[in-house]
């Protein structure tokens, strides 16, 4: 690595012999990373700094790289929910539902609408420890810990619907195709109307303490800004390409599983900035807790899975008493059983923008070709011309503010 | 409005630059040439109407079976205003994987295109930048080629024909 950062660095063919003292016009290489407690993940970014301004930046991403892809093609479709977890971790149920939604497409299984309601809940639910994550860690970036420590918990609190949903927290490999793998218990129920109640109070007081903070608004307005044909050309989506002021969202724009039964704002910045960006962040959590009790007062009676024995894996008690379930239990964890051919395209709003699978089947147990489109990866190229000619400083928080996370840039 | 794009291009490319054209869960395909990939994008990008402005994705696919078009690209445009989206498909023979570079027009293509070359090996001519990005440099090969299974040749205990598959 530090041969190509000498390589490219300014440095080489420098006039060093100008009057003014030895250091005067010298530039210097910083590496950023690959570890490093203000990136929040492994990526490497090597720096041209003058003084203290950023002159240049290279990028190396790909330390967690776990070829995701080439993986996908030797699994069966159950066995790829499980990678999508560890593509954005932050929110994993949105990566597992997406890719449930994309093989459903293609299988054209019709999904119940109590199953559809249960997953705008749980996306949204994702979407909210997403987005505590992102504001909350850049409100610690800038030094502002306390705000953090009071919402931090109600993502804690998340988790623990997530495991009464699926036994799971991090990586939770929720859901099945056709629908939820149970319904919702009374605890969950119950967890989710205490959040609904208690967590409007925490984010006040959270952005009762950043939001209108001279020291935060100092640190985060007008840095790191990115213009909306920029943000555009540069393939941006979610909360930093609404931030710029276009208010491109997958659940509005071609909505799934029922969002289009729901009624909510998609909040826009103006500049693009790390203010921005904090700002929309903190509008879609409010949106999120508008749906999810939009959602619960509504929900549909009704199944919690489609009819699909073939491809729905059965429920355990089933299984043990019953011999179609156990024989489909059996190929569906076998993968024995074939996908029709053909290729199918489906995206959903993830925490940090369009979250596409492109799934190409040529009638097989497994993808032929399955590609995952992650907006963090594409929009995280825009990082060197977003921080040129800023600070160190301004350079972190603008990174905090993407919501870069390496799970997902890497696959 | 697909078949006003299909109309559209049709036009303007001929049968023989525009063909393969279907539909699939909504989404319209079309194949062409890879001399016709940048006049094509840039031509629906510059559109009154279409204005496929935003490049969703870019993927490189490999098929072995299909002599002389063996790697192909996916350019996935969205046209944002519409709400459109557009598969624009080209394959190359493998001996010369040659696409050109959309990288004046997207800047976003600039990583995918990385992606596309490092995983399958196709060579964009023109990109300011044509390394590997998400594999390691020393890297001599192209993972994501047919050749490569993904586990051990000499396990026994997965061949599909075994399980009667």
């Amino acid at each position: 690595m530090s041969e190509i950062a000498l390589v490219n660095s300014p440095n080489v063919g420098l006039d060093k012999t100008q009057k003014g003292g030895p250091y005067v016009n010298e530039l210097s290489t910083l590496n950023l990373g690959p570890t490093h407690p203000a990136t929040h993940g492994i990526f490497q970014n090597i720096l041209t700094m003058d003084g203290e301004t950023i002159v240049d930046a290279e990028q190396t991403v790909g330390y967690i790289h776990r070829a995701f892809e080439k993986i996908a093609e030797r699994r069966p479709f159950y066995q790829i929910t499980t990678l999508t977890d560890r593509m954005n971790y932050c929110s994993a149920p949105i990566n597992n539902m997406g890719w449930h939604m994309t093989v459903e497409k293609l299988l054209g299984i019709e999904v119940p609408k109590r199953a559809q309601y249960m997953r705008v809940i749980m996306m949204e639910l994702a979407r909210l420890t997403d987005h505590i994550v992102c504001n909350s860690i850049l409100a610690v970036d800038t030094g502002a810990l306390t705000g953090f420590l009071y919402v931090y918990q109600w993502r804690e609190f998340i988790y623990e619907i997530y495991e009464e949903m699926c036994g799971a927290r991090l990586t939770t490999n929720m859901g099945r195709f056709g629908g939820m793998e149970r319904d919702f218990t009374p605890v969950a129920i119950e967890k989710i109307q205490k959040l609904l109640k208690e967590l409007p109070a925490a984010l006040k007081e959270f952005e009762g303490l950043v939001m209108r903070n001279r020291i935060f608004m100092d640190r985060t307005q007008n840095v790191g800004g990115i213009s909306a044909e920029r943000a555009l050309n540069y393939g941006f989506t979610g909360p930093n390409l609404r931030a710029a002021g276009v208010d491109y969202d997958v659940r509005s724009m071609n909505p799934y599983s029922s969002y289009e039964d729901f009624e909510f704002d998609v909040p826009v910045g103006t500049k693009g900035d790390t203010y921005d960006r904090f700002l929309v962040r903190e509008e879609e959590m409010w949106q999120s807790l508008r749906i999810i009790q939009q959602a619960m007062d509504n929900l549909p009676e009704g199944p919690y899975h489609a009819d699909a024995p073939h491809y729905y894996l059965p429920d355990k008690q089933d299984v043990y008493h019953n011999m179609e379930a156990l024989i489909y239990h059996f190929k569906i964890v076998m993968g024995e059983i074939d996908a029709p051919v053909g290729e199918v395209y489906h995206s959903v709003e993830g925490g940090n923008g369009e979250l596409g699978f492109h799934l190409v089947s040529d009638g097989g147990r497994t993808p032929y070709r399955l590609k995952f489109r992650r907006p963090g990866f594409i929009y995280y190229q825009a990082f060197p011309e977003m921080i040129k000619g800023t600070t160190l400083s301004d350079a972190i928080v603008t990174m905090s503010s993407m919501n870069v996370i390496a799970g997902e840039l890497d696959t | 409005m697909n078949d006003k794009i299909i109309e559209a291009l049709l036009a303007q490319f001929g049968e023989e630059g525009v063909y393969g054209i279907g539909e699939s869960h909504g989404i319209l395909q079309v194949t062409t040439e890879v001399e016709n990939i940048v006049p094509m994008i840039h031509f629906l990008y510059a559109h009154p109407v279409f204005k496929f402005q935003f490049l969703t994705d870019l993927a490189g696919i490999h098929f072995p079976e299909a002599k002389g078009q063996e790697l192909g690209v996916i350019y996935h445009l969205h046209s944002l205003e519409n709400n459109v989206r557009l598969w624009i498909k080209a394959y190359a023979p493998i001996e010369a994987p040659n696409f050109p570079t959309i990288t004046d027009l997207f800047a976003t293509a600039n990583w995918m295109e990385r992606e596309a070359f490092d995983f399958y090996g196709i060579i964009f001519e023109g990109h300011p930048n044509l390394t590997r990005i998400l594999n390691m440099d020393e890297m001599d090969y192209h993972p994501m080629r047919k050749e490569y299974p993904l586990e051990d040749a000499t396990r026994h205990d997965k061949i599909d024909e075994l399980f009667g598959r």
